[in-house]
């Protein structure tokens, strides 16, 4: 029964979004049909595009077919790279995917250590010192950030590589296989090439890392506070529990539940930051893509892009909400 | 430092325990909330900064050394470092970047005025007509909700803007399309904990029309916890224009936009620091300013939160 609500629930807001897209694509001043034929095409050739384009058909009509299409994966063509949007989007999405996981993995790491040292040490300097990072990561457009990091580390210091996502000098020193260099460089054992990748991904990632480390940290930070002032914790104490045993197993054990929203939550929004960081960056990911196509008026692009990232988002939701019924025994026994 | 006797007078007449009038009650509350707001010194330093930028605002034409449209010499006076006369240098076409960045905060303060403007009656509408009627309105009104938040903020502005077409104008358009929801979410939320009150069913039993209830009786109940939602959300608001700016789809070049400017100035990144640098401190600086203010207004209006 739960599950039937809930796949309800999925495909009503995924139609939804379909909905959004559609009408998106409807209101925008380019002409669909001259998009597809050129502007020195006989009236008679747009004539016929325009019926083969279903665009004499009633609204509901046309937005029947625009789901069927999109249901069997087919969002039109790219205008651009002439190729289907599927195929596009297939093909961008490993060099986002890559970028978003690596620096959600520097938030996780740094965020929760840091959020629970600034929960312990209440109002200390630690924690004045987290509450300022996560108001700087809350106030600095990324974009900034980025083109900084890159005037600093990259032109001033030479910490790392610039912009691009490998030297082409490496680009086929191995053969893509997952889209991932850093896995497809290490399977190939192309250490040169892998140390290259990761010298590019370096200062992207912890752009990204630091974004969702401020808020993973502040998170972690409220839960565990929450978690200490409860009794376990007395008890724990009068027991004799050592006190990082209190603090690392029994509070953080059970502050991890609702930290695992706020995990998935920040994966999700480091999709969203990730169009700004991939211009900055020259990163060839899905932002990139939708930027690219935006500025050439590729309508079918963008909204293929869009609506993929919005059934990302729908998708990690669902994750985050599966993951909470699988960790919290409260929850479980409930339903 | 010897106290004003009228002034005095007057704070006792403001925190009086028995007001003699409704507007005296009134009164003695905002004074209240302020005296406890001006006790958080970081709520103080943000609203000095919000107060900063209404007036750099108001006052960009005299403050502003420069015309921030037309540069000067573009022979000797292209990109040259800030100095004396130009505090944050010029860009590549001779402007004074300081002029610009000052002009720019005209912009902002109007996306951002804007976008408040015109989100936040469609979020109180939605949201208390929604939790007022519960059932089946409920129901479409907060999946439609729920659709809107399942895209990312940028995202769905990206999709809007790219559809209506590049320009300040619409980015607005498309930022409060996608900011609504939030507060449509918070006004279910304190409709649902009003709806049922002793006042409204008096009201109800008096013979007002459900319109009538959720316009001069819910709205206002429900206004300042969106007030503050609205605030934290303004630094969101400029962030998001900015990156708007930033991607060319938002204010057109020559307009000072801080975002556009700092995508102006990427270009001469590496040897000219300061084209790209400049708006945005700027940017960061009023952001700053924003997320201070709402965490200030938050902790006097809505002790609740305060504990977290």
């Amino acid at each position: 029964m739960r599950a039937l609500r809930l796949s309800a629930t999925v495909a009503f807001t995924i139609l939804g979004l379909l909905v959004v897209t559609f009408l998106i694509g409807r209101v925008v001043p380019v002409d669909p049909v001259l998009a597809v034929v050129g502007d020195r095409a006989s009236q008679s050739t747009y004539d016929r595009a325009f019926v083969e384009l279903g665009l004499d058909r009633p609204l509901y009509v046309q937005f029947g077919l625009y789901v069927e299409k999109a249901i069997t994966g087919d969002f039109g063509e790219s205008v651009l790279t002439k190729k289907p949007i599927l195929d596009d989007l297939i093909y961008v999405f490993p060099a986002t995917l890559e970028l978003a996981t690596v620096g959600i993995i520097i938030g996780t790491l740094f965020g929760i250590p840091v959020g629970v040292w600034a929960a312990v040490r209440q109002g200390k300097l630690v924690d004045q010192v987290v509450r300022i990072l996560g108001l700087v990561g809350y106030s600095a457009p990324i974009f900034w950030l980025g083109l900084l990091g890159l005037l600093v580390f990259y032109a001033k210091w030479g910490l790392v590589a610039g912009p691009g996502r490998i030297d082409i000098s490496y680009e086929y020193a191995f053969t893509r296989v997952t889209g991932l260099y850093l896995v497809d460089t290490a399977m190939q054992g192309q250490w040169g090439a892998f140390r290259n990748v990761v010298s590019h991904i370096a200062l992207p990632g912890a752009l990204l890392g630091y974004y969702s480390m401020a808020y993973i940290a502040r998170m972690t930070r409220s839960f565990m506070l929450n978690e200490l002032a409860q009794e376990y914790v007395v008890t724990a104490r009068v027991k004799g529990v050592a006190e990082w045993r209190i603090i690392w197993v029994h509070a953080l054990r059970n502050a991890a539940v609702p930290l695992v929203t706020v995990i998935a939550l920040s994966y999700a929004g480091l999709l969203e930051g990730s169009v700004l960081t991939e211009t900055v960056f020259a990163w060839p990911g899905l932002g990139q893509y939708l930027t690219n196509s935006l500025q050439n008026a590729d309508m079918n692009a963008v909204l293929g892009g869009t609506l993929l990232i919005g059934i990302i988002f729908v998708g990690l939701n669902l994750l985050s909400d599966f993951l909470y019924t699988l960790l919290d025994p409260r929850v479980r026994r409930r339903s | 430092m010897t106290a004003d006797p009228s002034r005095q007078g007057l704070s006792q007449w403001l925190l009086s325990e028995q007001p003699a009038s409704r507007n005296q009650a009134r009164l003695g509350q905002a004074w209240r909330i302020w005296l406890s707001f001006t006790s958080n010194r970081l709520g103080m330093v943000g609203l000095g900064i919000v107060l900063i930028l209404v007036l750099v605002a108001i006052f960009a034409d005299v403050i502003a050394p420069y015309n921030p449209l037309l540069g000067g010499d573009l022979r000797t006076e292209r990109l040259l470092p800030p100095s004396m006369d130009h505090w944050m240098g010029t860009d590549d076409l001779a402007r004074d970047i300081f002029s610009r960045v000052v002009h720019g905060a005209r912009l902002t303060l109007m996306v951002v005025a804007l976008v408040a403007i015109i989100a936040t009656p469609i979020g109180l509408l939605v949201g208390t007509t929604s939790g007022y009627f519960g059932g089946w309105i409920d129901t479409v009104l907060m999946r439609i909700t729920d659709i809107f938040l399942a895209f990312p903020r940028l995202i769905l502005a990206l999709a809007f803007v790219a559809a209506l077409g590049p320009g300040i104008e619409n980015a607005i358009i498309a930022i409060a399309i996608t900011s609504w929801p939030p507060y449509a979410r918070l006004a279910r939320a304190e409709t649902l904990s009003i709806r049922n009150a002793e006042h409204i069913d008096a009201i109800r039993l008096q013979g007002a029309s459900s319109g009538r209830i959720i316009w001069g009786h819910v709205v206002p109940l429900c206004m300042s916890s969106v007030i503050i939602r609205v605030t934290l959300d303004m630094a969101g608001i400029i962030l998001t224009a900015a990156g708007l700016g930033f991607l060319g789809l938002g204010a057109q070049p020559p307009q000072p936009e801080w975002g556009a400017m700092i995508a102006g100035g990427r270009r001469f990144l590496i040897d000219y620091w300061w084209v790209a640098t400049m708006p945005g401190i700027a940017i960061f600086v009023v952001s700053l300013g924003f997320n201070l203010l709402g965490d200030g207004l938050r902790d006097v209006l809505d002790p609740k939160a305060q504990q977290q």
